[in-house]
């Protein structure tokens, strides 16, 4: 490849066409809402779209691994991770690394099962996560009982919140895991396998890949990397509520393709999906600062919605 | 393949239809007067809405796509219908007012149907998206739920013609239907585009074109559930059909119908919603503590779902044994 392809190829990448458009979208702002446009809202919109971002890293994974692979049972998982951290956690900070445990082992549990349903019992992805967020939500009623007793720990919420060198904490943790996943994608047998498997299963396997591991490793860091972001909304909420997480799971979809991750697999990256959230984020806050009526911000979200995904969000024309 | 395997290809909906034999034998045995007819009546009142938007869900899954928009058509169609009619609105008003119903579903389908068919764009995300422009809508229009039907209309929808009752003939009609649109040639072409689109296209078959038409299609049933439901519930809300959405793809793949298109009907569809609501009634009726019925209820579809996975990894295990 000649240098000027690859220059040309990341000027024209999804990631940074969206982050372009973020940056357009926050000036639009300023000429609608003149007010809007000062750091401490670009700050506060980095910061909530950490939350999304966060959230639809496993997403990126799934969508990446092909097979019309899809988690729809982030949103339950987010919720789940939550409850648990809130329940676990009971507002004491000696009590988070077990609340993280708990969660990460939740999170693994449901995405386990969905891989071995996905790949053993051959369910469509989306039914199958479709399904097992009727019994996660299922399990929270249960376990519950409609009183769901506990506390944030107080240092969860401090180090999501708090500003460290004016930057809130969750921004960090996001630029970690921004780091840690394009280490995994991009550095680790694990990526490389996971890219092979998205773009054909048979020539992966063929090549020596275990594509059943991949898959269903796939679908549980999906689980746990939702049960995480479940853990670390709620140092922003803290308090929890049975459909905390469902309002994050097509959003995260959405920030995925956005993101110009395909849904068929076997192409995208994480920088994507994290410029993916920080539009859709930046969308929503723009509405929000218009003060238009909530039915007319919900128009306005969806035309643009299809609009940034007549950008890329193409399918590729039948040869 | 055995004469057995053959007949549950071409039949997508036995396996689903034998479901819902148990379903209903574990319903009567919990429930002993599930026969009586208000009973019946009561049941297939509720199905009715449900039914008619899978049917629409089951066209469009069957020339391979998806519609994650239904439920907020149903919304749509829902407002604007009761805003249309009053308390006192005659025959012809309210007729006039079903067709700018089905009118307007039409139009959301096709507004689906060009993004899809025509801008090529990812129906998942694509139906999401619009799902968001069809609910805001319905929030526009009617933005407090509220809004009355004539009381005819809703003793109508309750009522019996020959001791039969009025849900009854609704889904008859539904899969009549159905059953005269599978003949047509769009009926063949769904199943052609939904099961090799490639194939389809080189035998002169416009794939876009009949993609587009069954997005317009689910609009269209989308717009008779939301008619079916505005008269069992008599009020409109914005939303109404926020929860119909998942559990009508879920009435689909339960009936037999393949999610990658190309097999199945709409018949499986009626009866997975038959199934679905079924098991609701067993779990009621089975004294189930309430704060465990949702996960009961969940796990009971999860297993109806793997089922045929099951079936599949037995056989498969059984071949390798061999």
């Amino acid at each position: 490849m000649t240098a000027i392809n690859r220059v040309r190829r990341v000027i024209v990448s999804p990631t940074v066409i969206a982050l372009l458009l973020s940056v357009v979208l926050f000036l639009i702002g300023g000429v609608i809402q003149p007010d809007f446009l000062n750091a401490a809202q670009a700050l506060n919109i980095v910061r909530l779209a950490a939350f999304l971002g966060i959230i639809a890293a496993g997403q990126t994974l799934v969508i990446i691994s092909g097979g019309e692979g899809i988690d729809l049972s982030a949103g339950a998982v987010v919720t789940l991770g939550a409850i648990l951290t809130f329940m676990i956690g009971a507002g004491q900070d000696s009590n988070i690394p077990l609340a993280l445990a708990a969660v990460l082992g939740a999170g693994l549990l449901v995405g386990v099962v969905n891989g071995l349903g996905i790949i053993f019992l051959r369910i469509p992805p989306l039914v199958m996560t479709l399904g097992m967020t009727g019994v996660i939500q299922g399990t929270i009623l249960a376990m519950t009982q409609g009183a769901i007793p506990g506390r944030t720990p107080p240092g969860l919420a401090g180090f999501i919140n708090g500003r460290f060198l004016g930057l809130p904490g969750v921004i960090y943790l996001w630029l970690a895991l921004g780091i840690i996943m394009w280490l995994l994608l991009e550095r680790t047998p694990y990526g490389k396998q996971l890219f092979a498997v998205g773009v054909n299963r048979r020539t992966a396997r063929l090549s020596g890949v275990n594509v059943p591991l991949v898959v269903i490793a796939t679908y549980a860091l999906s689980g746990m990397l939702a049960a995480f972001g479940g853990f670390v909304l709620l140092g922003f909420t803290q308090r929890v509520f049975l459909d905390l997480g469902g309002s994050y799971l097509f959003p995260s979809i959405a920030a995925v393709v956005v993101g110009g991750t395909v849904l068929a697999g076997g192409r995208g990256s994480y920088t994507g999906t994290m410029a993916g959230a920080l539009v859709l984020t930046m969308v929503e806050s723009l509405l929000r600062a218009m003060r238009l009526h909530e039915a007319y911000q919900m128009i306005t979200f969806g035309v643009i919605l299809v609009l940034l995904l007549s950008i890329y969000g193409r399918q590729r024309r039948n040869q | 393949m055995s004469r057995l395997g053959i007949l549950l290809r071409n039949h997508t909906w036995l396996v689903p239809l034998l479901l819902l034999a148990i379903a209903v034998g574990v319903n009567v045995y919990l429930q002993d007067n599930f026969f009586m007819q208000r009973v019946l009546n009561g049941n297939l009142r509720v199905m009715l809405p449900l039914m008619i938007l899978a049917v629409g869900q089951a066209i469009v899954i069957l020339a391979g796509g998806i519609d994650l928009s239904v439920g907020a058509m149903v919304s749509l169609v829902n407002t604007v219908f009761v805003t249309l009619i009053s308390a006192d609105s005659g025959g012809l008003e309210l007729a006039g007012a079903m067709l700018v119903g089905v009118g307007v579903g039409a139009l959301a389908g096709a507004v689906n149907g060009l993004c899809v068919a025509v801008l090529r764009l990812q129906p998942i995300v694509t139906t999401y998206a619009t799902s968001f422009i069809f609910a805001g809508l319905a929030l526009a229009i009617l933005p407090r739920p509220g809004g009355s039907v004539p009381r005819d209309l809703t003793r109508f929808y309750r009522d019996y013609i020959l001791e039969v009752p009025v849900a009854a003939y609704g889904i008859a009609l539904l899969i009549i239907l159905w059953l005269l649109l599978r003949r047509t040639r769009f009926g063949h072409h769904l199943y052609a585009v939904g099961g090799n689109d490639e194939a389809a296209r080189a035998s002169g078959v416009r794939v876009g074109l009949v993609r587009f038409g069954s997005y317009v299609a689910t609009g269209v049933f989308s717009a008779l559930a939301a008619i079916a439901l505005t008269m069992s519930i008599g009020s409109g809300n914005a939303r109404i059909g926020d929860d119909m959405t998942l559990s009508s793809i879920v009435a689909v793949v339960l009936g037999g119908t393949r999610l990658a298109g190309g097999r199945g009907g709409a018949i499986g569809a009626v009866i997975g919603v038959a199934i679905l609501s079924i098991i609701r009634n067993i779990i009621s009726f089975a004294g189930i503590p309430s704060w465990y019925q949702t996960l009961v209820d969940a796990l009971i579809i999860l297993a109806a779902l793997a089922g045929p996975g099951l079936v599949y990894l037995i056989r498969r295990q059984r071949n390798d044994g061999n």
